[in-house]
């Protein structure tokens, strides 16, 4: 990938990619004459393109006129100062952005929702109804000889699974790269289903196949069974099959329950062979704020403080529920440019700077991308890596926690009404 | 600025001292001579009959990364549940346990640091670090306040070693890897879980004895266990390779137990929670306690050190790199979830709640042979004091423990509320002994900071830290270990009657023997063919743990004795 810049310094960098759940460290940046991402994928390139691309000296909106950053500090205070039931949404962030969104929430009592928790609470509802078997990339890459991919093609979502993990690549314990096998909706898949509202049935059937039960229809889901006993047949071979799945993808009702069909699928399996689950992630940090929240409170999101005590509930604290009832939002999204979910509470933004406005909220305070402008830590989406994000480019954006720590000071300041 | 604790009653095994009268003079941090009488003192507490002891160190608690983590996720219930539980503790099957007995089995970082100092514990140890997953580790010790951290890293099942030992690499090889692995990974000690098991699990192997291959690299526990002890004793690291033995949990491991006692050839191993490593196959069950022949062996080998891993009842989660044997031990899990996972061809995790229960046969006698083991190991330096938190029993059971240490009808009492058949297959009863407060400084003070090699912890001689913790002297032990009076943190007092009055941040201890720093060559290369991230992304720079201005790397270096 190229473009144009010749702001930035010519000497190569490494740097961590934190556009998908894969966390790529292999990447080197040359930012000038051109902006050059060696080894990042088409989302890697996109991130890093526009991350470069934005101004590092915008100035903070407030009401949508240009203010500075007390001002906008000030602002913040003053709406969160008022509220009673502030809601931070959005979280787009790393652990230290986190870490200071979660001190900020406990003294002001908030509650806290990621924008992609509606995907990311159908895996954590699986983990809490039965637990599950995983595993981690490196253990794919060099381990895995089935893979099987279920209502995901992994390619769209994480880009480059088959090239780092499957393909053209050493690995410690065998010979081949792994069969691939698709469950899902595209034509190429080899059980193909009409959508993933089948995806149920399917499960189903496997695991009565799996437990030699002899089914009394010859198709599910317009599947043969042939055709699902022969990938049972298949998983009972393999030495160590990993089932990918993707809870964004698996937006039909109770998708939890799917999601347990295949933890059952693999705890089944694993009576006789070795098999493991790798849930993909959604991105915009989930990863790493689910698991900060968890070490820092004892839950993982959704939750609120109160009193400064946390208390869990992935109903109840799920932003569509606070939405009608805040008086505040802050709204973050560091890593990409997404707007503000809409509420009619005050809404205060920090974000990318590139962010675009539908509706002018009270306060836009943009920062530094996390990786670009600034250092962070993040979590890979198995849960078991923790990666250095590294500043790339000097900037005069603040970061996320610099913000934060500002507001909680002025914050402490002011006088308990 | 000085401060002097006046006309305490002090226990310092490190230095003798069974309770004489003495003061403690602090300055700057540290314990310092008597100053000259020109010298201001600022502050003087007066401890007239009050016990004095250094800062209690935790030489076992899982209170750091991912695996802690995963059982929060998993239960949140729990949380909910235990606050309520904690405030009305009526559950019949707790009788045995007080409200000092909390069952907050899955703290957060803020909590685990509280409740550790209010109970005058001024350090604890993470035994589990995955060298992979060490960032996420110092990361939820670092947001841990009060106390001083430390963690071993877990080698033993990671591809790269057992490579090295079936290639019969020189000795050499494999200690410049593990001390470049404590480097990379902020450590102070090594442990091995299940050696060789987790890998083994990996290939479809289920269960792996002491003398048995692992089907992939054709080699056995037994010389993982010798080339990690040569290892760790080589490199001059005071904390003896930290063993988890095969075959935690199942009936009739005590004889694996024995026999990995005899795998080091004499170089100090220490046998962690080795009261899950226990268990005879007797009786009508085919579960029994093999305790005696434990402890006997303890007495005998003087370069084994042992902790206990004591189990109390209540629901609690077991959190384990085992995953072989958490695999097995999932069918009892209550309630029936959860999560095994394989980790980066480097290790492994299991996590499985667990709800013991003084009615259930097998529980109560886990308590009773925990509880023998501890009576019937002679030497109080080399037994230490653990639940293996949150295994056995969540850290805050603690003052709970040392009440059944110390006190012999309390603890009688509380055998005889057992499931009787357990009770008629163990010898609790017949055992007098009475730990003394002074035997209580060694296992949980003096000998847990000599074990792990930290000089200036874990006793009151001139020039140690000032982490100093003051009881009141009480019958009912179990009270006076719950709430101390003051609790001194590098001589700031931090906690008075049992409450923090302020809040400090312990530094990270580790341990970093020179090597040959070729080896990272081929480490290089072995990650960027097999890894899955850079090999200079895997390593923690002491400005990671320092940088937010809280943390700090303390590096031991081993007393030349």
């Amino acid at each position: 990938m190229v473009m144009n810049n010749s702001n930035y310094n010519s000497t190569q960098v490494n740097a961590t990619c934190p556009a998908c759940g894969l966390l790529c460290d292999d990447i080197s940046i040359v930012s000038s004459p051109q902006l050059t991402a060696n080894k990042a994928c088409v989302k890697g390139v996109s991130f890093f393109k526009r991350a470069f691309k934005a101004p590092t000296d915008t100035l903070p909106l407030i009401a949508g006129q240009a203010s500075d950053l007390d001002s906008a500090i000030n602002k913040i205070v003053e709406i969160l100062h008022l509220s009673k039931n502030p809601l931070f949404a959005g979280l787009g962030t790393e652990v230290q952005g986190m870490r200071a969104i979660m001190r900020l929430a406990q003294k002001t009592n908030a509650s806290l929702d990621h924008m992609h928790s509606e995907a990311g609470v159908r895996n954590t509802l699986a983990l809490q109804n039965g637990g599950w078997m995983t595993t981690t990339l490196a253990e794919v890459k060099n381990r895995a000889d089935l893979i099987l991919a279920i209502g995901t093609d992994i390619t769209s979502s994480h880009p480059r699974f088959f090239e780092r993990l499957i393909e053209n690549t050493d690995s410690l314990f065998k010979q081949q790269p792994p069969e691939v096998v698709y469950l899902g909706t595209t034509q190429d898949a080899a059980i193909n289903v009409e959508n993933l509202s089948k995806l149920p049935e399917i499960l189903n059937a496997l695991n009565a196949l799996l437990h030699n039960k002899k089914l009394q229809v010859t198709h599910v889901a317009d599947v043969p069974v042939a055709t699902l006993q022969s990938l049972i047949d298949k998983l009972k071979s393999a030495q160590y099959a990993v089932l990918v799945w993707s809870a964004s993808m698996l937006n039909i009702p109770h998708a939890e329950l799917t999601i347990q069909s295949i933890t059952q699928l693999i705890n089944k399996l694993n009576e006789t062979t070795r098999a493991a689950g790798l849930p993909l992630s959604s991105g915009d940090g989930d990863t790493s704020v689910n698991n900060t929240s968890a070490w820092l409170s004892g839950y993982p999101t959704r939750l609120r403080f109160n009193n400064g005590m946390p208390e869990y509930d992935n109903h109840q604290y799920a932003t569509s529920k606070q939405l009608a009832d805040c008086d505040a939002m802050l709204w973050i999204s560091t890593f990409n440019p997404h707007p503000p979910i809409f509420t009619k509470a005050p809404t205060i933004v920090i974000g990318h700077p590139d962010t675009q406005f539908e509706r002018t909220p009270d306060v836009f305070i943009p920062v530094g991308v996390p990786g670009v402008d600034h250092n962070g830590l993040m979590l890979r989406m198995d849960s078991s890596i923790t990666l250095p994000l590294k500043k790339l480019r000097d900037s005069k954006l603040p970061s996320l926690t610099t913000v934060i720590a500002m507001i909680e000071e002025k914050l402490s300041n002011e006088v308990s009404p | 600025m000085i401060t002097l604790l006046k006309n305490g009653k002090i226990y310092d095994p490190a230095h003798q001292k069974n309770g004489v009268t003495e003061d403690i003079y602090i300055r700057d941090g540290r314990i310092v001579t008597k100053p000259a009488t020109t010298e201001k003192i600022d502050q003087t507490f007066d401890l007239s009959g009050k016990v004095v002891m250094a800062g209690a160190i935790d030489m076992h608690s899982h209170i750091g990364g991912g695996k802690m983590n995963i059982a929060r996720m998993m239960l949140p219930e729990y949380q909910q549940k235990q606050l309520q539980e904690i405030k009305n503790s009526s559950d019949p099957e707790q009788h045995i346990c007080t409200p000092h007995c909390s069952h907050h089995t899955t703290p957060s970082a803020t909590d685990t640091g509280f409740r550790y100092i209010e109970m005058g514990y001024t350090a604890a140890f993470e035994p589990a670090i995955l060298p992979i997953n060490a960032r996420q580790a110092h990361l939820e010790m670092g947001d841990t306040p009060m106390i001083d951290k430390g963690g071993y890293a877990m080698l033993g099942n990671d591809d790269y070693f057992l490579r090295l030992l079936a290639a019969k690499a020189d000795q050499k090889v494999i200690n410049d890897y593990v001390a470049w692995t404590l480097h990379a990974t902020q450590a102070i000690g090594i442990k091995v879980v299940n050696p060789g098991g987790i890998s083994a699990f990996k290939f479809n192997q289920r269960r792996l004895n002491l003398d048995e291959n692992n089907v992939h690299y054709q080699v056995s526990p037994r010389e993982i266990l010798q080339s990690l002890s040569r290892a760790v004793h080589e490199l001059g690291i005071a904390k003896p390779l930290h063993v988890h033995c095969n075959n935690l949990g199942a009936a009739g491991n005590f004889a694996t137990t024995l026999d990995t006692m005899t795998a080091s050839s004499g170089l100090p191993m220490h046998l962690t929670h080795i009261q899950f490593h226990s268990y005879g196959t007797e009786g009508d069950k085919k579960f029994s306690s093999a305790a005696a022949q434990i402890a006997e062996a303890l007495n005998k080998n003087k370069h084994i050190t042992a902790d206990v891993g004591q189990i109390l009842f209540g629901q609690t989660v077991t959190a384990s790199g085992d995953s072989m044997m958490q695999h097995l031990n999932a069918n009892h899990a209550n309630p029936k979830k959860s999560v095994i996972m394989d980790i980066e061809c480097d290790a492994g995790c299991g996590v499985v709640p667990f709800k013991y229960r003084d009615q259930n046969y097998v529980n109560a006698l886990q308590w009773a042979i925990g509880l023998e083991l501890f009576l019937s190991v002679e030497d109080p330096w080399r037994i230490f004091l653990t639940t293996d938190h949150p295994n056995g029993a969540p850290f805050t059971s603690y003052p709970h423990l040392i009440r059944l240490l110390m006190d012999k009808s309390f603890r009688n009492d509380a055998f005889a509320k057992l499931n009787l058949d357990a009770q008629a297959m163990s010898n609790l009863n017949s055992l007098d002994r009475e730990y003394s407060l002074y035997e209580i400084a060694i296992m949980t003070r003096a000998g847990a900071a000599r074990l792990i090699g930290l000089n200036d912890r874990g006793h009151l001689g001139i020039g140690a830290a000032a982490d100093i913790t003051v009881y009141t002297d009480q019958s009912d032990r179990e009270a006076m270990f719950a709430k101390p009076d003051y609790v001194f943190k590098n001589g700031q007092l931090v906690v008075k009657n049992g409450q923090v009055v302020k809040v400090v941040w312990g530094v990270t201890h580790t341990a970093k023997p020179a090597f040959d720093n070729a080896i990272e060559k081929d480490l290089k290369q072995y990650f960027d063919r097999y890894q899955t991230i850079q090999l200079d992304n895997f390593k923690i720079s002491n400005d990671e743990i320092s940088d937010d201005g809280r943390g700090q790397v303390v590096t031991h270096q081993k007393n030349k004795e």
